[in-house]
């Protein structure tokens, strides 16, 4: 420094070695590999959390993709069944479960001494082993096809929620000994059906397409009713917040003057995407429901709540990758004569729109696992039926994948444990493939420059 | 009747395009044309010189109203192409700005084609009847950009991923797609290299056979090289106006005598 005052060249650096690190570096990459290694961890743990949650929701879930079915030869006597003779579906649909519940009994039976297996228990036990549902089941499928009626068929029944349990390892002797609903004796005839062939696992398609079924039936418990209503929603909100979003990202950002008024609209806008969910659920209760008078447990209404709360992530987003696109194009739009209008559709939203259904779907995204909302416009209502088609079905009753999980998680058989955690799976494969199309649509636009 | 043609084209020259009247222009409270009065000339190519930050981009912004797209910016007083009022009520800018083509000067083409980048225009105005003709369009103006022969092979590649002096030019092709009668250059050449720069000083040299050519320039060898006027602007004042020989020869003010010798600026 002193060289420096007295207006001389510094003295020169003493020479030092290139392959020593002085001091000054060694603590610059000191602090360097510190900062990766928090990095590292931070990223590390993120990693973790979400492998523990993968394992605990695959390893409760997947069994919920695994059904077990019994096949049995079903006699369907005419004389009970239809007692006019005409198969007349009308008729014969004055014949309730209770005239199915008894042929199945005997299907099983006369199954358990076919296969020579020896068992104490009594024929309404033996029974037991099928779900309560399978009457149901049998009674659709003669009601559907009347004229199987006379004849013996085949038909593989969902075997009862506990003999499931059984095989998937989550009911045993000691607790079916404690339990009224199962007992030790059923399980030794599962075995011995198993091993006859007549009883066995298999891949449960129905867990994705048959609706909910009461607490007492898990093992018929499934997601289709759910999924419809999801998807209405989704059609519905995609429908609405998609247009309204990006007309009013292009208008505000585009061709609204920029003043105090925009600037409000502005706040309030970022302000509404912070809105808690369950808000937008009160919003529509009023406003859908008790003033428009719209249906309960509707995907009409959940679509429109949803709508709202989709709303301000994709005007956000929007608003967002347009700013991203360079003045100077627009500029260079203009100078050629294109309108205001012409250079926003031909050049500026183009070079957005991978910033846009990025935003879109996470938007859509956030929809899908919404639930507080759906809950106060009614869609936890249990729904057997599933809706028709659109539109008229968007007025239906329908239930929502993540609605339908919340219900399960409430429901006391430890069976809906794997149900919900099935169809927290079914929620998450959504979620990925909506992101999974995210990414392949952005690829697809970008790849043009 | 080549005699006759040069006869008509020094007529011509002599004839106003652009007339100024007491142009104010404003960003909110910062005047930053002051009083602007200048007449230019048909088929002549009119250089603005001037030190950074005096107002000649905004100037030239005025001609084709692109300051109407900056929400702060207010023009006052009169600016008329062939005795119209540009500013006019019934003027859609729209309009204006495909009679009045312009450069801007970092060269800004559109991430398409190169084809489409140069047909856009015509497209947009209805210029072309078929494809047929669009193609001959293209060729036109891709010839007078000088850059036909580097892309006639690549016309559906990316004008983006051209070099930039060849970016220039193609947008230099793109704004005499559209038949303008004037054309606006703000430092068209700042960003190329010595080679591209002939190439467009040639260009514009050859455009002001058909066009009134307006070019901002912070070299003073270039105005002197392309341009027949020359208008120097100092701190929103336009401080001098005349024959490009006489500015640089023998200015009248002492501002602009001092700023092309280098003194200020
Ligand atoms: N968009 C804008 N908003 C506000 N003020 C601006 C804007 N553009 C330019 N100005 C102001 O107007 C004045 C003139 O700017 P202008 O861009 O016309 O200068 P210039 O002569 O083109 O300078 P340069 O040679 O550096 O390009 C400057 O004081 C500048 O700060
Ligand atoms: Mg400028």
């Amino acid at each position: 420094m002193t060289d420096l005052s007295a207006g001389g060249i510094p003295a020169a650096r003493p020479k030092s070695s290139l392959l020593t690190e002085d001091a000054r570096t060694k603590k610059r990459n000191a602090a360097e590999r510190r900062f990766k290694i928090y990095g590292l961890s931070a990223v590390l743990l993120g990693v973790a959390a979400l492998v523990m949650l993968l394992i605990s929701i695959l390893g409760n879930g997947l069994s919920a993709f695994q059904q077990t079915y019994v096949t049995l030869q079903v006699e369907l006597p005419a004389e009970t069944l239809d007692k006019e003779g005409n198969r007349n579906r009308d008729e014969m649909a004055k014949v309730s479960t209770f005239g199915y519940s008894p042929l199945i009994a005997v299907a099983v039976e006369n199954a358990v001494t076919e296969a020579g297996i020896e068992t104490e228990l009594s024929p309404q036990d033996q029974g037991d082993i099928i779900s309560k549902e399978a009457a149901a089941q049998l009674r659709n499928f003669v009601l559907a096809n009347p004229n199987v009626v006379g004849e013996t068929i085949t038909f593989e029944f969902l075997a009862n929620g506990r003999i499931d349990g059984y095989l998937k390892d989550r009911v045993t002797r000691e607790t079916a000994a404690l339990d009224k609903n199962v007992s030790p004796g059923q399980l030794d005839l599962t075995d011995a059906l198993q091993e006859a062939g007549i009883l066995e696992q298999r891949f449960n398609w129905a867990f994705l397409t048959m609706p909910d079924a009461s607490g007492q039936r898990p093992e018929a418990a499934g997601l289709g009713v759910a999924i419809m209503g999801s998807l209405y929603m989704m059609l519905i909100v995609l429908g609405l917040a998609l247009p309204i979003g990006v007309a009013a990202s292009i208008y505000l950002e585009e061709f609204a003057p920029k003043n105090r008024i925009t600037d409000i609209i502005e706040v309030n806008i970022s302000n509404l995407a912070a809105v808690p969910s369950i808000v937008f659920g009160i919003l529509g209760l009023a406003i859908f429901i008790n003033f428009a008078g719209l249906p309960q447990s509707a995907p009409i209404v959940g679509g429109l709540v949803l709508t709202l709360m989709t709303l301000p992530t994709i005007i956000i987003a929007t608003r967002a990758s347009l700013k991203s696109v360079p003045p100077s194009i627009r500029d260079a739009a203009l100078g050629v004569g294109a309108s205001k209008m012409q250079s926003v559709f031909h050049h500026v939203l183009p070079l957005a729109a991978p910033g846009i259904l990025t935003g879109t779907i996470i938007g859509l995204a956030q929809a899908l696992g919404e639930t507080a909302p759906l809950l106060l416009i009614g869609m936890v209502a249990f729904v057997r039926e599933y809706p028709s088609g659109p539109p008229e079905g968007f007025f239906d009753p329908a239930s929502a994948l993540p609605v339908q999980i919340y219900n399960w998680t409430q429901r006391s058989d430890p069976a809906f444990v794997e149900r919900a955690s099935g169809a927290i799976i079914v929620l998450l494969i959504f979620l990925v493939s909506m992101n999974a199309l995210a990414i392949f649509l952005r690829r697809r636009f970008e790849r043009r420059w | 009747m080549d005699d006759l043609r040069i006869v008509e084209r020094d007529v011509d020259a002599k004839e106003t395009k652009i007339s100024a009247k007491n142009v104010q222009v404003y960003y909110g409270d910062n005047h930053a044309i002051k009083d602007v009065n200048v007449e230019i000339a048909d088929k002549t190519v009119t250089a603005f010189i001037g030190p950074s930050g005096c107002g000649k981009s905004t100037f030239l912004r005025c001609i084709n109203r692109m300051n109407d797209t900056i929400d702060v910016c207010r023009v006052e007083g009169d600016i008329a192409i062939d005795g119209e009022d540009i500013y006019d009520r019934k003027v859609d800018p729209v309009q204006l700005r495909a009679k009045v083509g312009m450069v801007f000067q970092k060269p800004n083409p559109f991430p398409k084609s190169i084809y489409d980048n140069i047909a856009y225009g015509p497209r947009i105005h209805g210029l072309a009847k078929n494809k047929a003709d669009l193609d001959n369009i293209v060729e036109q103006s891709l010839r007078r950009g000088a850059i036909w022969d580097e892309v006639k092979d690549r016309l559906h590649e990316p004008g983006t991923g051209l070099s930039g002096g060849q970016q220039q030019r193609l947008c230099i092709a793109r704004a005499v797609a559209t038949e303008p009668e004037v054309l606006l250059m703000d430092e068209p050449c700042s960003a190329l290299d010595p080679i591209a720069t002939a190439q467009v000083e040639e260009l514009i040299d050859e455009l002001r056979q058909n066009y009134s050519v307006v070019i901002v320039t912070h070299s003073m060898q270039q105005a002197a090289r392309v341009s027949q006027k020359t208008a120097f602007f100092h701190l929103g004042y336009l401080v001098e106006y005349g024959e490009t020989g006489t500015i640089f020869t023998n200015p009248e003010d002492p501002r602009t005598e001092s700023y092309i010798t280098g003194r200020i600026g």
